[in-house]
């Protein structure tokens, strides 16, 4: 890294941590969770688009490793009380219904679970390829929410968890939004980034290259499903409850709609897919509930959001498949150029025209 | 387990089997040509019922010229969405994924629109008398259209397989599926043929919509997720593309599910998963299905 663009960096992180400390302060706690939601989902869409933008992978079981890692962070950091109360049917079972331990155990522990999950799906599935590797993933997917459904001394079976201490903030969330930002940033600029593209590429030809397809599709779906479980932590103790409907496949279909709009292969393109579809989402909440327009009443029509979704992805697969961003990202020579005609001088000898 | 009660799910069993098969048919014969999941599948099944029973309750027609209703409309449903999703993604050669992304939409749109149009209460489908009758067969009770059923299941499986097997345009309908740039040289009209295949599924459909209607009479907007995707996978296990893959494959994952519940009864609430673990085994060991062919990919 170049010393400009260290400074470019530098500033860069400023503007975010000042409007982080700035929006902690001054905005009020619906703003804050939409802040924090639209982190936890660019967490989400990155680990996905490591798997189906870069790797293509096409996994559609996304929502199945968030529950994972949502539920095993949020058995370690209920409070014993808290255990005690919600697992009135049966009890929880040992090791659990005697810990309490911080959120940091509680992430690290999500991050292991979805890992040892991702291994022993993506080991026999990745064999797959295309159309039927994606039918595998949502399948295990939907297993992994029946079994949620029905392991009552674990899970507390259809009632959730509910009670789980909101530790999420905007710290948090916008810090391991940072960290995925990074590892991914970091491992598609490195040979495996170049591997996991070429086997995106041409899979033949890759291999022909030396390239063992295999370990580095077990790999990229491994580290994209962790991404995830951790978001799901996240979300669980942003949301304080968490039960197995909330991880359908409609969870899924949210993050594929991020990274499809974005763009597939493209770093920036999920993160402002994600943006947009969290914020699109809150802010079209009132079409599901009634209007009040002066004297008359509008009823509201749930479900009409995600007709608009719906339609969305369409339109967006029809007309611009690759998305806002294609796979293109932001980067710091266009910055820098950017810069450089901003301020009227022509770029260093280091910045591409 | 007496053996009454084996043979009552016995019955089950196969009326859910052939019910299976015949909206597997559906899904194979269109990923036949277009190497395409269609996840809106299971909502045409849900649109079929609706169809059907909006046009008893509403226009008061005789159920039966309703369910005819129900099935030209099915038919006409499923060609016009192939006509808005999926046509344009093909003659632009768009890659498979987009297409099945383009799928997935459709079945998103379907389902909300459903919700937005009908509402997610559900509705309670009628049971034409002639159906609800029971019989005695020895000491087993079953509803009369535990067996009928089936058996309009074999007889539209008969005029399915004189159709692909016997007919030009089924003879035109496997040529497609085998080599599409050929089959257009051959003088095949290709959006024609799509648009038949896709009418012949979406009527097959909605005859599955119905009849899982009769024997699960609450339908919703979304009560066709489940069964769209468990027959999939029926369609996959016997291997898809194949007709009397998609046969087999649902006869054994409708057995399997009554069976499997029947002698494991503290396992009922894991009879939705049962259709992915067996997708999930017979992948690992055979990965074009039972009677799939062995797909070469050449360099």
């Amino acid at each position: 890294m170049t010393k400009q663009r260290k400074i470019i960096f530098l500033i860069g992180a400023l503007i975010v941590s000042g409007f982080l400390i700035y929006a902690n302060f001054f905005f009020d706690a619906y703003v804050l969770r939409i802040l924090n939601l639209i982190a936890i989902y660019m967490s989400a869409a990155l680990g996905l688009s490591l798997i189906n933008g870069f790797t293509g992978q096409f996994s559609l079981g996304i929502a199945g490793f968030m529950a994972v890692g949502g539920y095993a962070a949020s058995l370690l950091t209920l409070p014993i009380a808290v255990k005690e109360s919600i697992f009135f049917i049966r009890p929880l079972i040992w090791p659990f219904n005697s810990l309490e331990l911080p959120f940091i155990v509680g992430i690290l522990f999500a991050a292991l679970m979805t890992a040892i999950f991702s291994f022993l799906i993506g080991f026999p599935v990745l064999r797959l390829r295309g159309d039927y590797l994606a039918i595998a993933t949502l399948g295990f997917s939907e297993v992994i929410r029946v079994v949620s459904t029905n392991t009552i001394t674990i899970t507390n079976g259809a009632l959730g968890l509910k009670g789980i201490p909101a530790f999420t903030n905007v710290w948090w969330s916008f810090g391991f939004a940072g960290f995925s930002l990074f590892v991914i940033w970091r491992l598609i600029n490195s040979s495996y980034g170049r591997a996991f593209k070429a086997i995106r590429d041409n899979e033949v030809a890759a291999e022909a290259m030396g390239i063992a397809l295999f370990k580095h599709k077990l790999l990229a779906f491994v580290i994209g499903s962790t991404l995830a479980g951790i978001a799901g932590a996240l979300l669980a103790h942003l949301l304080t409850a968490i039960d197995p409907a909330m991880f359908r496949f409609f969870l899924t279909f949210n993050v594929l709609l991020m990274i499809v709009l974005g763009g597939m292969g493209s770093i920036t393109g999920a993160v402002i897919g994600a943006a947009i579809v969290t914020f699109l989402f809150e802010f079209l909440r009132y079409l599901d509930s009634p209007m009040e327009l002066g004297f008359i009443t509008i009823p509201g029509a749930p479900g009409l959001r995600m007709v608009i979704f719906s339609t969305l992805l369409i339109v967006m697969i029809l007309f611009r498949r690759q998305g806002l961003m294609g796979d293109k990202e932001l980067s710091f020579a266009w910055i820098e150029g950017k810069l450089s005609r901003f301020f009227g001088r022509r770029g260093d000898e280091n910045v591409n025209p | 387990m007496s053996l009454t009660h084996f043979f009552q799910h016995l019955a089950n069993g196969v009326y859910l089997g052939s019910l299976y098969a015949l909206i597997a048919i559906g899904y194979t014969m269109v990923y036949g040509i277009l190497r395409l999941i269609n996840f809106a599948h299971g909502e045409l099944l849900i649109v079929g019922a609706f169809i059907a029973y909006y046009g008893i309750l509403i226009f008061h027609l005789p159920w039966w010229f309703s369910f005819i209703i129900a099935i030209a409309l099915g038919a006409l449903v499923g060609v016009s969405l192939e006509r808005v999703a999926y046509r344009p993604l093909r003659e632009r050669e768009a890659p498979r994924i987009s297409l099945l992304v383009s799928a997935i939409g459709a079945s998103f749109f379907l389902q909300n629109l459903g919700l937005v149009i009908i509402g997610g209460r559900h509705k309670s489908f009628y049971r034409p008398p002639f159906f609800a009758q029971t019989v005695q067969l020895g000491d087993v009770t079953v509803m009369n259209f535990l067996f009928v059923l089936p058996l309009i299941t074999i007889i539209i499986l008969g005029i399915v397989f004189f159709l692909v097997y016997r007919s030009k345009t089924g003879m035109a309908m496997r040529a497609l599926a085998k080599d599409y740039p050929t089959a257009r040289l051959m003088g095949i009209n290709i959006n024609r043929i799509i648009a038949y295949t896709f009418a012949l599924g979406s009527a097959l459909a909605a005859i599955g919509g119905i009849m899982y209607a009769l024997r699960y009479p609450a339908i919703h907007p979304l009560a066709g997720v489940l069964p769209g995707l468990k027959c999939f996978i029926a369609a996959v296990v016997g291997g898809i593309g194949n007709v009397p893959g998609a046969v087999l494959g649902g006869f054994i994952l409708g057995m399997l599910e009554i069976m499997g519940i029947a002698f494991f009864p503290h396992l009922a609430g894991y009879r939705d998963a049962i259709a992915f673990i067996v997708l999930i085994i017979i992948l690992s060991f055979k990965p074009t299905g039972l009677l799939g062919e062995q797909v070469v990919e050449k360099v």
